[in-house]
């Protein structure tokens, strides 16, 4: 259960991986892959053959072995290798989820969520699904009473997506429909009732009278586009309904964290000629003393690559003045 | 699948009430303030009080101006681009600088004759228009340099007040634009990723290190809207100062949720750990999990005694001093006797907040639960302090596969501890990020970055709490 619809199936220290749960099988920080435990399920990766069956009735965040003795994909004996089972979450179905579109990443979802002053209760429409990163967010925030009403063209995008939320328990928060938002607008049954409307369409600027229509007084309209002219149109639309236009580009950088150690500028050695020693700049435990000449720290440095853009976010309000006649 | 049921009833109050609290923009962000609406509150504008009463039961979003008898709504100024946009075609600008003088008799109206159309009773727009037909180089600006002059005399002579609604958003940017040392530097964008990073949803039970003026505690309970419960974990003797709290509105429901604990108190509950393990049926070799820590988990008091790494030595130095909002707060955000802390007296509605319920400290049952089950997350944001050792100390208190995000404003301090977690092995997923956030002006055929921009948001270490490495446990 991603998200809890009820203090009974939040994840505790109690809780215990069972059959039928998602659970998120951590190799490294960048190889997730997301499971579902079945009686007889078996995994495999690089590390060996792990059995669906040792991980039931563990707890969430255990490390498991591969089975020792099982041969591996390429034949070599495992045993002995590990991963992690985690409770999924929505940061870490982001990803693991199967990209269908571009995704949003936790960057702008947190923006995006924050922004669109989202709590618990609150009616949301998004337009369109895509792979459901973002809809997973939306749907947290506005468990376990809210609801997220999400929209995509694309009937089999739909269904995929849908299928993705049964298996995450989220259905009784996410109503996926196919239409057209560009073409069609959102559907009456909203008028005036979203506390918040969030795009993220090839032309957003013919959905934005719709959405105008369907957000409550004050409520928060976000619209996402990669390339600065469908901002530039998707502000112009805005302008008659919405006040406090604001667009932003939010960004990531990471740090590498590492402990080594820099050779004395002042010992005159010729080992220390020469650029900094790469291979002791890897975690090591504690206690494990350096070369006395070198003196050991932590240092820490920006990733050398970085992604450079995702899309413009933009937010705007619907105005209380003016306007409101064509909320009709 | 089958359709959600009936839609839910809204749940944000879009209008102001009665001893609600309210953020006024005044002049486009030149002054943000909060005030509670309560029947004596006034603003000051120049040198004359309003009365806030105006301000009851109308939208968050309206647009107030000053009348002769107070605030009185008015309706916004159409949007600057229509005169821009002909046909479609953006006009192009021919005008431009190269005549203006900055000889100071441009202006042709005297300051006398402002203030004689003033006591003539004029509106604040007569004014200006007057200003604009008396200015003799009003013609050659361009149309942008037209619309800046205009908007520059009517904050003079004419100012707006802006009613908004406080939210996460608005009071973590309002803070950060005007008081940014009080809620250590931390910028609305790393606030978000903090709560993201934690998992925070309803139902959650999240343990806070909050001495950013109880920023965090707010933003948490409204994401939990009501349900689950937070726990504020505070350093020393006293209950951290959360005043924050009272600009959110939160329901006296959301309140009670709010908790306070002293860090020896919450640290009391990992010591008896080894029994709380002990009792859960099906687990084998657990009992050794969590008393088997790394050894400076054990160690709760001395905040500075628990580094075990010789390396991440930053103790012995002189702490950093952050300012820290003390309990008296800033004029602007608290005017005279219609401020935000003084409003225990009031007893309105039942949605207005009764901000001496939050921060009680939790009963021994829900101590009890909280050993019991774990917290679901943790956020630490104590921008002067070190966290390797508090970090070790409140992990443990996490149930396994929780997530963290610890927030700072120095690298360092994040990265000792990210070295440490690593090398303890008691987290999966570390990483350090700084989130860029930049805001673009959006207009035809004038697009770019804001001139002007924050150039820090403040950084995050976030992970996962796993179980430790238990070998005898497998087959």
């Amino acid at each position: 259960m991603m998200v809890p619809l009820d203090p009974a199936n939040k994840p505790t220290s109690q809780r215990r991986i069972a059959e039928g749960d998602t659970v998120v099988v951590y190799e490294r920080h960048d190889v997730m892959r997301a499971v579902t435990v079945a009686g007889g399920g078996v995994l495999q990766n690089r590390f060996g053959v792990f059995r669906h069956a040792d991980w039931i009735g563990r707890q969430f965040g255990s490390k498991v072995f591969s089975s020792a003795g099982v041969g591996g994909k390429d034949g070599r004996k495992a045993g002995g290798g590990f991963v992690y089972l985690l409770a999924p979450t929505p940061e870490l179905w982001t990803l693991v989820l199967s990209h269908r579109t571009q995704i949003l990443y936790i960057a702008d979802i947190s923006l995006v969520v924050a922004y669109l002053e989202l709590i618990p209760g609150c009616v949301v429409l998004e337009s369109g699904t895509g792979s459901g990163s973002l809809t997973t967010s939306l749907a947290r925030a506005v468990a376990p009473q809210g609801r997220v009403y999400t929209f995509d063209y694309h009937d089999q995008r739909a269904s995929s997506a849908r299928e993705d939320f049964e298996k995450n328990g989220l259905s009784s928060l996410i109503a996926v429909a196919v239409r057209d938002i560009q073409g069609e607008g959102f559907p009456d049954e909203h008028c005036g009732a979203a506390d918040a409307v969030f795009l993220d369409l090839p032309q957003p600027w013919l959905a934005i009278p719709s959405a105008g229509t369907m957000l409550r007084q004050d409520g928060v309209l976000c619209s996402f586009s990669p390339c600065i002219e469908q901002v530039q149109r998707s502000c112009e639309a805005m302008r008659p309904f919405f006040t406090d236009i604001r667009t932003f580009e939010i960004l990531l950088r990471t740090y590498d964290v590492n402990e080594g150690a820099l050779k004395s500028a002042t010992a005159n050695e010729e080992a220390n000629v020469g650029r900094l020693c790469k291979k002791k700049r890897k975690v090591r435990p504690a206690g494990e003393v350096l070369d006395s000449t070198q003196s050991s720290c932590v240092m820490v440095k920006p990733c050398n690559t970085a992604r450079g853009h995702t899309g413009y976010l933009t937010f705007a309000r619907r105005s209380v003045h003016g306007s409101q006649t064509e909320a009709t | 699948m089958a359709a959600p049921p009936q839609r839910p009833t809204p749940v944000i109050p879009r209008e102001a009430w009665e001893g609600c609290s309210v953020l006024l923009d005044i002049n486009d962000g030149d002054r943000l303030a909060f005030f509670r609406l309560n029947p004596g509150a006034t603003v000051k504008i120049g040198n004359t009080s309003y009365s806030l009463q105006p301000l009851v039961g109308r939208p968050f979003g309206s647009l107030f101006r000053v009348g002769p008898s107070g605030l009185v709504p008015c309706a916004a100024e159409a949007p600057p681009q229509a005169q821009v946009v002909a046909d479609g075609q953006v006009q192009d600008e021919t005008r431009d600088n190269r005549s203006l003088v900055d000889n100071n008799t441009a202006q042709n109206l005297s300051s006398e004759d402002i203030e004689a159309m003033k006591r003539d009773g004029a509106s604040g727009d007569a004014i200006v228009e007057a200003l604009i037909a008396n200015s003799s180089t009003f013609g050659n600006k361009t149309v942008f340099s037209q619309e800046k002059y205009k908007l520059k005399k009517q904050k003079k002579y004419a100012p707006k007040v802006l009613l908004r609604r406080p939210s996460t958003r608005s009071i973590c940017e309002t803070y950060f634009k005007k008081y940014p040392a009080r809620i250590g530097f931390m910028r609305v964008d790393a606030l978000s990723l903090l709560l993201s990073m934690a998992n925070v949803g309803a139902y959650s039970d999240v343990l806070v290190v909050d001495i950013v003026g109880g920023l965090v505690v707010g933003a948490v309970a409204e994401r939990l809207g009501g349900t689950g419960y937070v726990c504020n974990t505070y350093l020393g003797s006293a209950p951290s100062n959360i005043d924050i709290i009272r600009m959110y509105n939160l329901s006296s429901d959301m309140n009670s949720r709010i908790f306070q604990a002293s860090l020896s108190d919450v640290c009391s509950l990992q010591n008896s750990g080894t029994v709380l393990n002990g009792n859960i049926q099906g687990e084998v070799v657990e009992p050794s999990a969590v008393s088997d820590e790394s050894p400076q988990s054990s160690l709760a008091l001395p905040v500075d005694a628990a580094v075990s790494d010789g390396n991440a030595q930053s103790t012995g130095v002189q702490p950093i001093k952050i300012e820290v909002p003390e309990p008296s707060m800033d004029e602007n955000l608290n005017q005279d006797d219609n401020s935000l802390s003084d409003c225990k007296g009031n007893d309105d509605t039942s949605i207005a907040s009764k901000p001496v319920k939050a921060g009680r400290a939790p009963s021994p049952e829900k101590m009890k639960y909280w050993e019991e089950h774990g917290f679901s997350s943790l956020i630490v944001a104590a921008p002067g302090h070190e966290v390797e050792s508090l970090v070790a100390d409140l992990l443990p208190l996490l149930s396994y596969s929780a997530p963290f995000a610890i927030y700072h404003q120095h690298l360092q301090p994040l990265a000792i501890c990210m070295h440490s977690l690593q090398v303890s092995k008691s987290a999966i997923g570390l990483q350090i990020t700084e989130p860029w956030l930049r805001e673009f002006q959006v207009l035809p055929s004038r697009t770019h970055p804001h001139m002007q921009m924050s150039g820090f948001g403040g950084y995050i270490l976030s992970g996962i709490r796993i179980q430790k490495p238990d070998p005898c446990n497998m087959e």
